[in-house]
């Protein structure tokens, strides 16, 4: 039974990208057949941050429209041969994005992944409202900060209003991933803390991924930060993420990155 | 003053998380509901305009959303003259 889920934020620059490709490759690392689709039309970085941007040849529109059939358009990881990419397109024609195009989409992922996830585009408008439509599970992707946790408390309305299972009475099971978390700076009281937010948002905690500079060096490269240095503390934290939302029981800590005393005493980079 | 700030500075979360429980609490209330400043505003200064005239554009809406309490405030320029019309109605 395939889960689908989105990865969803309200606000931008959050982390939905790095955090879908993250989670997206750990639950393949894991031996879980997993697609990641693009849903920013217009706007695709998935394939950037995956490393595949040179490897998109039709996109999730293309297979909508009948220009492509679904596995032409899916692109398979060259690292991670159960991770696989369905791209948007760079057209700014949003309006080939329809409903019944999508669930059709959806429908046959069902048959042939584990997990289908969706990376919602910011916003409230129709790419962020398709991008939900047919979710299982939302993981929604919040910084502690005041503008992300007010427009991650709106998705959360959406969520519970506008999604297929929302309108046939049931539930979107939801996820609160904190990305972007400076431990240091909360217990200084300079930044929200974990249950400040969680208070706020009332929304079970998927995994809390602490700031750091691997994030960027992994989208630097085109590679999840799950493969690109898999020992990394928000490696680690996607990784324990990634395990609860297979069901597993992983103790909610704050991974962090295990510098050698040289380190601590000379600066961050020795090698 | 100085002082004080130095012994507030690092500490502003706990603003943060006041400031969003406030916002919170009033949007998730309104949320899905009907526009009730914009249906206030319509129902005022059609009752207004019956007895007043006055231009649309001279009107100003203010809202101020409080802890426990919110102020509504309608400020509308009438022009001169009318508090004689007033009178000669009287």
């Amino acid at each position: 039974m395939a889960h689908v889920v989105v990865v969803t934020s309200g606000k931008g620059g959050v982390g939905k990208t790095t955090s879908t490709a993250a989670l997206g490759a750990a639950l393949a690392q894991h031996g879980e057949k997993v697609v990641v689709i693009d849903f920013d039309v217009g706007l695709r970085n998935l394939d950037l941050v995956l490393g595949a941007e040179r490897r998109v040849v039709f996109d999730l529109i293309n297979v909508i429209t009948g220009v492509a059939k679904l596995p032409q358009a899916l692109i398979r990881d060259k690292r991670l041969e159960n991770l696989h990419l369905l791209p948007a397109s760079q057209t700014r024609d949003k309006d080939a994005l329809t409903e019944d195009g999508v669930a059709k989409v959806i429908d046959e992922l069902r048959t042939k992944f584990d997990w289908v996830i969706c990376d919602s585009p910011a916003g409230i408008e129709r790419g962020a409202t398709l991008a939900m439509r047919h979710a299982d599970a939302a993981i929604i992707v919040t910084n502690p900060e005041v503008s992300s946790v007010r427009d991650s408390d709106r998705i959360i309305g959406l969520l519970d209003s506008k999604t297929v299972k929302a309108e046939n009475g049931e539930r979107v099971e939801k996820h609160l991933l904190i990305t972007r978390y400076h431990p240091s700076r909360a217990a200084r009281g300079e930044m929200m803390a974990i249950e400040d937010v969680l208070e706020i948002l009332s929304t079970p905690l998927l995994g809390i991924i602490p700031e750091s500079e691997e994030v960027l060096r992994a989208s630097n490269i085109g590679s999840p930060v799950t493969l690109s240095n898999a020992l990394s503390a928000p490696a680690r934290a996607y990784f324990d993420a990634a395990r609860r939302l297979r069901g597993e029981v992983v103790p909610m800590i704050v991974p962090s990155e295990n510098k050698g005393i040289f380190n601590k005493l000379f600066g961050r980079k020795a090698a | 003053m100085t002082l004080f700030k130095i012994f507030r500075r690092g500490g502003s979360a706990p603003i943060a998380r006041e400031r969003l429980q406030i916002l919170l609490a009033h949007e998730r209330g309104t949320r899905n509901q009907p526009d009730l400043l914009g249906i206030l505003r319509e129902e005022i200064l059609a009752v207004i305009s019956r007895h007043v005239p006055f231009e649309p554009d001279k009107v100003q809406i203010k809202l101020d959303r409080g802890k426990s309490v919110s102020t509504l405030e309608v400020d509308i320029e009438i022009p001169n003259g009318f508090g004689a019309a007033l009178a000669k109605a009287s």
